[in-house]
């Protein structure tokens, strides 16, 4: 392992080709990660940021906020179940905004939720015609204070301040409270406007020593509603597996390109040491030994491309304006790009163990 | 002087031969017909013994060396160095074994090109038995016997060819070997050179009571030895 490492300092130019292609290769992969996070994030984040167990939608809406109603006896009735804690209204509608400053044609997109159990990062319900605004509005000019005027009614809204991590469909949210919501919808969108007291869906907590899925098994079977737990929710929004999986195969196929461009470099690296491996087993080197340099030289290339790559795309996350592209690099994106391509590194590795179990020592002899 | 006299002599001395190979054959499969390497081969060394093989391209020399290192097993026939009966080990008995008994200095040197050249002699500690600090000592002194200590952080292409050979010399003696088998170490060398790097391998030989085979096709180099065995056709002849 020494000899490896030595070897690594001491002729870095000779790994630098690999080191250089792993690199690219690693920002796309990483730089990919984090487009699929920020893609999902932005048509997600506020189902995600639900500090609750379970939504209940209307049995016909198909997990769609648009299409669905909660009428004040169903809320009563999953208030009245004894694995329900508490209950919180949950509507959205989605309008372009104007913003002070902006065009008249520039809209800012939105999608303006009512809420009474407020999700991560988001405050308690703000007062009426008051709104906390997603980071991603920040793109379209937006600024604490403004005044925002929703849809074609231009129904006023005052920003409060900016929450996280909570756009939808990718739109950026503003957390308003029920009234609010209400009057946002009967002003713009006649079409869907709901009676008082009925909402769209119900954010619910279960009681304590529930799991989100009996509670969501109690909802379903006391009454005709679809209770999805969160991350069901998340996934039932229309478009997010087509996104996951798409982005998912080009990651895999990053991944594979990774695989035989090191498999490539180090069997090349090995047949050029034919010699010297033969020397060395002459000597008393087991395979095991030479290959386990090897192994080392290509964990430590990609560790290297893979902690460039890390850096590279974090200074991008910085320089990229919030909103602008939905790009977001997480920690555990980066984490696991590096394992996969330390993971990688080892199985291209892999392809040459033949090759340095078949080096003979007696060919050091008689050469 | 036969190989039961050399034998006889070096009981005599009351240490046991560095080598003792006994009726050894060694045959190649190739494709349906049978190649044989070594044939019926007899050979006895002291255990400060140093023995020119000497004998044409394809006689057998390699093949001999490789099974009298513990890199080949015989076919046929028995093998003893220092004793140790190593006719039936396994790969990594043998493995074990040249770490441990044997040293080798190769025809084309083949030191690690990108280590020092106290390095080097290092490989051999790295490989195989991990003393360290006494390998760094011995490595040290090496160094030192071998007019080497002021080029030892010097990479091998820092170095004359006379210097690498000497390298080679002491990375062959680093696992203070019984038995060191030495390729045709003069062969990259002009003669000058190579009758100091023979006289050098003569001096560390006998200063260490070590054996040694030393393969050649130079007729000059076998007055450096204690007696010269030759090889035609995969047999020895005294």
């Amino acid at each position: 392992m020494r000899l490896a490492l030595r070897e690594l300092r001491r002729r870095p130019g000779r790994f630098a080709t690999a080191a250089s292609i792993l690199t690219l290769i690693a920002i796309l992969l990483m730089f990919l990660g984090g487009l699929l996070d920020g893609l999902i994030q932005t048509s997600t984040g506020a189902i995600e940021a639900q500090e609750v167990d379970v939504l209940v939608y209307g049995a016909t809406s198909e997990g769609s906020f648009l299409r669905s109603r909660i009428e004040p006896e169903e809320r009563a009735a999953i208030d009245a179940l004894p694995e329900v804690a508490q209950t919180g209204a949950l509507s959205v509608v989605q309008l372009g905004a104007r913003v002070p400053g902006n065009g008249p044609r520039e809209l800012a997109n939105t999608a303006l939720w009512g809420y009474e159990l407020a999700p991560a990062g988001v405050p308690a319900p703000p007062g009426d015609g008051e709104a906390y605004a997603d980071d991603t509005l920040r793109a379209s000019g937006v600024t604490t204070g403004q005044q925002l005027l929703v849809g074609p009614a231009r129904t006023p809204v005052t920003v409060l301040g900016f929450v996280k991590n909570t756009a939808y469909a990718g739109q950026g949210s503003l957390w308003a409270n029920t009234t609010t919501w209400r009057e946002v919808v009967n002003n713009n969108r006649p079409d869907a406007v709901l009676a008082p007291e009925v909402f769209q869906a119900l954010a619910v907590r279960g009681a304590d020593g529930t799991s989100p899925d009996q509670l969501s098994a109690a909802i379903e079977e006391s009454l005709d509603v679809i209770a999805p737990t969160v991350p069901d929710a998340v996934e039932a929004i229309p478009g997010v597996t087509e996104q996951r999986g798409t982005f998912n195969q080009i990651l895999s196929v990053t991944l594979v390109i990774a695989l035989v461009v090191i498999a490539l470099f180090f069997a090349l690296i090995t047949v050029e040491r034919t010699a010297l491996y033969g020397v060395l087993k002459a000597i008393g080197a087991r395979s095991r030994t030479i290959f386990g340099g090897l192994v080392v030289q290509a964990v430590v290339v990609t560790l290297i491309g893979a902690t460039i790559a890390a850096v590279a795309v974090v200074v991008l996350d910085l320089l990229i304006p919030p909103g602008s592209i939905p790009l977001a690099i997480s920690p555990l994106r980066i984490m696991s790009s590096m394992t996969l391509l330390l993971g990688a590194a080892i199985v291209g590795c892999a392809f040459s163990l033949r090759r340095v179990l078949q080096v003979d020592p007696a060919s050091a002899l008689g050469s | 002087m036969t190989e039961t006299d050399t034998l006889r002599n070096a009981t005599n001395r009351t240490s046991t031969p560095a080598l003792v190979m006994r009726d050894v054959r060694k045959v190649y499969q190739m494709g349906d017909a049978e190649v044989v390497a070594l044939d019926h081969a007899e050979l006895t060394l002291a255990s400060d013994e140093i023995v020119a093989l000497v004998g044409p391209s394809g006689s057998g020399k390699t093949t001999l060396c490789s099974i009298a290192g513990g890199i080949l097993s015989p076919t046929a026939g028995s093998v003893m160095v220092s004793g140790e009966e190593i006719t039936g080990y396994s790969d990594k008995q043998r493995t074990t074994f040249r770490q441990n008994q044997v040293g080798f200095v190769f025809q084309s040197v083949n030191l690690v090109p990108f280590l020092s050249a106290r390095e080097n002699l290092l490989v051999v500690d790295e490989m195989g038995r991990r003393e360290r600090k006494a390998a760094r000592e011995r490595a040290d002194r090496l160094l030192d016997e071998l007019g080497l200590a002021e080029r030892a952080r010097n990479l091998p292409s820092e170095l004359s060819g006379g210097q690498r050979q000497r390298v080679a010399i002491g990375r062959s003696l680093m696992n203070e070997p019984e038995l060191v088998l030495f390729d045709e170490p003069t062969s990259s060398l002009d003669s000058e050179l190579g009758a100091q790097v023979m006289e050098l391998i003569r001096s560390e030989m006998k200063d260490r009571s070590t054996a040694a085979i030393v393969v050649t096709h130079d007729e000059r180099i076998t007055q450096y030895c204690d007696r010269t065995v030759r090889i035609s056709d995969g047999r020895l002849e005294a």
